[in-house]
Order: structure tokens, then sequence, then C-alpha cells
């Protein structure tokens, strides 16, 4: 498995086309904030809220599935209003994968991808080993520990809505949690947060056992085992299955629910291998003919 | 047969061991975090919440910390908290002394609030208990000195109702009147403006939460002129009762 950094993946392509998913991420994050920041800043009220509950356009309610279920554990009946807003959350992730919430609106991801990069750029190799599936128990414990105080207590200490709510409304101290979060991935271990500890993460991760959107190697008859979609991805071990599969007769389709389409395989791929589809799109065909862009002849 | 009884053994002693890890290592988190939440239920006595929320703990299981009710206050008297402030974080209040409520009649807060952490069954503002008034200072509030400051009384939302004046004596110049601020808890909604208008450096009127301003008498007191009243005679046997002679000191005429 290279890790070294993928600069220019195929020489044909071009650094927009290798980053082009990066950059609609990215797109999407800001985005997603500069609506939420567009009242309190310019005075133009779309989006009221934060990511725990939001109002657009004083008609569509939004709210965030996780906190909701914490509430009820705690044993309180949300209204109408947040109830709905969760189900159409839970739909939408649904539709496009659960983890899509991590990649594509958390600001949280902002920090980690950052803490990230620094690492790969200062050359740390080592940390401490956490396993992917203690952000799995967190998530137990907080359900539990909600259901045992009465209170949301995850959100004393949530950095995922600290950050949010803090750009929007004034963070105050809780820099020091997201500061944490960032020196966690960048000296104390790899991907730490997103892709080990984070609950918000497991309960996509749970909704995406049955999200209709995937990644899938659709093309993983090409791949010459470059291994950049490994150095790339931040749950490297979801691709092995599909990627080499075939002789198994494993289908192509990303089915790992911690897969957070994030879609820097597609991007960093030079064969084109890996392209969005959905999970029942998954037959074990060999799709070697197709030609791609790097084929053709130089 | 022994190696592979072996290696199940050990496998499971894996399996034991990494879940001891897991449940080891989550049970510290969550510990850290229940005792930081059992503080955090401690609401400072000058944070008040906004009209209609629930009871403290009650409350901190059914706000979401969405700032909607911060978004729609008219007069953005809400914040939410911050890590560093001893308030749940994230969830909304308000400073009496710094910005009151200022009591709304369609109650846009309780209207915003999506999960009834500020119960919709508030329909009219003036059923609010945000906290109750308190005149904590004898000593150096001004009418009690004898002077007819009268602020908090004018300011007063529910004038002559949550607040009256009630005239006393003025024992120190003999010949005056005191008019005495008295607060109702009957009518008084903790909006803060009383608190907020106080002239003084440091308010002799506070908002207090409910539960440190009100005492209880015990369920088995009664107050005796007023069962009479209610049942139209005496509770007790008055015929019983002697009449002592009324006697006057003999050095008085």
């Amino acid at each position: 498995m290279s890790l070294g950094i993928v600069a220019a993946p195929c020489h044909e392509r071009s650094l927009l086309a290798a980053h082009r998913w990066l950059i609609a991420r990215r797109l999407t994050q800001l985005g997603v904030l500069a609506l939420f920041l567009a009242g309190p800043w310019l005075g133009w009220w779309i989006v009221k809220g934060n990511l725990n509950f939001s109002y657009t356009l004083g008609t569509l309610p939004l709210a965030d599935p996780y906190v909701l279920l914490q509430s009820l554990a705690a044993g309180h009946r949300p209204e109408w209003k947040a109830l709905l807003g969760a189900c159409i959350i839970l739909v939408f992730y649904l539709a496009v994968g659960g983890r899509a919430y991590c990649a594509w609106v958390c600001p949280v991801n902002v920090v980690t991808d950052a803490a990230h990069w620094l690492r790969r750029r200062l050359g740390i190799s080592d940390g401490a080993r956490l396993s992917r599936m203690a952000r799995y128990w967190i998530l137990a414990m907080t359900l539990a520990l909600a259901a045992a105080s009465g209170t949301i207590a995850w959100e004393l200490v949530n950095p995922v809505s600290m950050l949010h709510r803090g750009i929007i409304f004034g963070i105050g101290a809780g820099w020091i949690v997201i500061l944490s979060v960032f020196v966690l991935d960048l000296f104390v271990a790899d991907r730490g947060w997103c892709g080990h500890l984070c609950p918000v993460g497991a309960f996509y991760s749970v909704l995406g056992r049955f999200s209709l959107l995937r990644v899938s190697a659709v093309g993983r008859a090409r791949c010459d085992d470059c291994g950049d979609c490994y150095a790339v991805c931040p749950e490297p071990r979801v691709i092995k299955p599909a990627l080499k599969g075939a002789d198994r007769g494993v289908g192509p389709v990303i089915l790992s629910s911690h897969c957070s389409n994030c879609a820097r395989c597609i991007d960093v791929c030079s064969k084109d291998v890996f392209a969005f589809s959905s999970r029942f799109n998954n037959r074990s065909v060999v799709h070697a003919g197709t030609p791609t862009f790097c084929d053709a002849p130089h | 047969m022994a190696i592979e009884g072996r290696i199940r053994s050990a496998a499971r002693r894996r399996f034991l061991l990494d879940a001891a890890k897991m449940a080891s290592g989550v049970g510290i988190l969550g510990a850290g975090l229940a005792l930081y939440a059992e503080h955090s239920r401690a609401l400072p006595p000058d944070a008040l919440r906004p009209p209609g929320a629930r009871a403290e703990p009650e409350f901190l299981g059914a706000c979401i910390r969405c700032g909607m009710c911060v978004r729609d206050c008219p007069y953005h008297i809400l914040e939410l908290a911050k890590l560093e402030q001893p308030i749940a974080t994230g969830t909304p209040y308000f400073t009496a002394r710094s910005g009151p409520c200022e009591m709304c009649d369609d109650i846009p807060c309780v209207k915003a609030c999506p999960t009834g952490a500020l119960d919709p069954a508030l329909k009219s503002i003036d059923q609010a208990r945000m906290g109750l008034a308190v005149l904590v200072d004898h000593e150096t509030c001004l009418n009690f000195l004898g002077l007819r400051c009268d602020v908090c009384y004018r300011v007063c939302p529910l004038i002559d109702k949550a607040i009256t004046l009630e005239p006393l004596h003025n024992a120190r110049t003999g010949a005056h009147a005191t008019f005495i601020p008295t607060v109702h808890s009957d009518a008084c909604t903790g909006c803060g403006k009383c608190e907020n208008a106080c002239v003084l450096e440091t308010a002799a009127i506070k908002i207090y939460p409910p539960q440190l301003a009100k005492a209880r008498m015990g369920s088995h007191y009664r107050i005796g002129w007023e069962e009479k009243r209610k049942a139209g005679k005496s509770l007790i046997d008055e015929s019983g009762i002697i009449e002592l002679p009324a006697r006057v000191p003999e050095s008085r005429p």
C-alpha cells in the first residue's frame, strides 16, 4: 500500500479533474455553513437554527435524528416539528448514504481532514491503535447515559454540534474541544475522531447499512494495484472486498456502512475504476471493455 | 485436537480482552461525562430560562440546543450557553439584570421551539414562571429606607398584581410611611424587569429560580382565619375557650 502523496494520478487528467469530488464536497460543506450564516451575518433568513434543528424558508423542518433519539432515551417526547424534521433527514440519508453526512455536511470533517493532511506532510506514521468499533460503543454509551441521567449528556461535549453551533452563535471556549480533536488526529491516532470515536458518525453508519447511493468499483477489472485509493480513503478497509472480490463472487459495490461516500477514490483513480452507483446494482459482472480516458494512446 | 482447543481458547481470550478493553475505555469516558452532566444540571441562579421552559432536569432532556428560540426573540435577550459557562452547553438563557424578558403577547420563543422544551401549553405570557422576584436586600432598598423610589413597582408589567406597594409605619422618623415593594408569587412571571430597573449599583430586587425563592409551609399547616372563612364558622369548639379579663397596666390612666 503506497502512502505517498497522490499528486497526479494520471498525467492526462487535469488537477481539477483529479479533485472534482473533493472540490464539490468542500463547496457543499461551505455552502451548508453559508446558508446558516447568511441569516445572522447578512440578514437573509433562508435557514434558521443549526444542524441539530433547522427551519428552512419557514416551511421545511430538519432535525438530527441522533440528538432526537437521545432526547427520547432521556424520556422526553418531542413535538411533531422536530420528529418530522428527523424523519426527513432519515429518509434523505437513507437515499444518499448514511455517512455522507460526515463527508459532505459535518464541519468537523474539515478539521480532521486538515489534521490528516498535516500528519502526512509531517511524515507522522506512528500513533495509538484505536478500534474502529469504539464509535459504536460510544454511541451505545451516549444513549445509555441519556436514559440514566434524563438529560442529553453527549450534547455537553459533542464536537460536531459544538463547532457548527459555535460558528453560528459564538463558540467561546468550545475551540478547546475542536483543537483537541485536531491534535488527537494529528499526533495521537490517524483518523482518530471521525474514523474511530465519533458517535454521530456511528449513528449515520447504522443508516448507511441500508442506504441507496454507494460507491462502486464498477471498473475493477482495470485496477492496476497502484494503491492510490487505499492511500486517500479515510476508511481504507471498506475498499478491498469490493475491489478485489471478483474472484470470490463479491459484487463491486462498496457496501460497508463505514464508507462516507466522500468519493476521493473516484477522484484519484487513474483507471476510472470507481463511480457512484446504487447498492442494488451489485451483480458480480466484469466490466472490462469500457475504454477510459487514461487508456487513450498518448 | 489439543491444538485446536488451544487456538479456540486463545481466540476466546482475545475476544474477552478486546471487549474488556473497549468497555473500560468507554466506561471511563462515560463516567466522566456522567459526572460532568450531573454538575451541569445546577443552573446558576442568575441564568434564567426562556418562558415556558420545563423544570431544569427535564429541560435538559428536551432541549436540543438548536437556538431557534434565540433567533425568534425579537429583543435578542436570549443566548446559547458556551462551553466555559456554568450552564449546560448550548442551552438558551437570559440574564435579568442586563436584558429582561419583554413578555411578548405571542411568545415567539415558545412557538419557535421544535421539541417542546419550551412548553407549547403556555398560551398566555402572564402564566410564565421564569423565576420569582425577591426583594433580597432590605438594608439598601431605597423604599425600605423611606424614599419613594418605586422603580421596580413602576416597571412591573403586572403592576399592582405582581408587585404592590404596602404602606408601613416609618419607625425611624415616627411621622412618615414607608412603601414596601411586595412581590406576589401568584402573579410574578419572573420576567426580570424589576431587577433590570433597580437603580442601585447592585440590584436589591432579584429574580431567583422558584425553588430557591419560595418557602413551603408543610402540608399540615392551616391558616386559621382562612379556614374559618371557608367553613363559615370556627373549626374548633369555641365554647371551651376561657375568656380572660382584659387588664390595663395600673400605671396608665
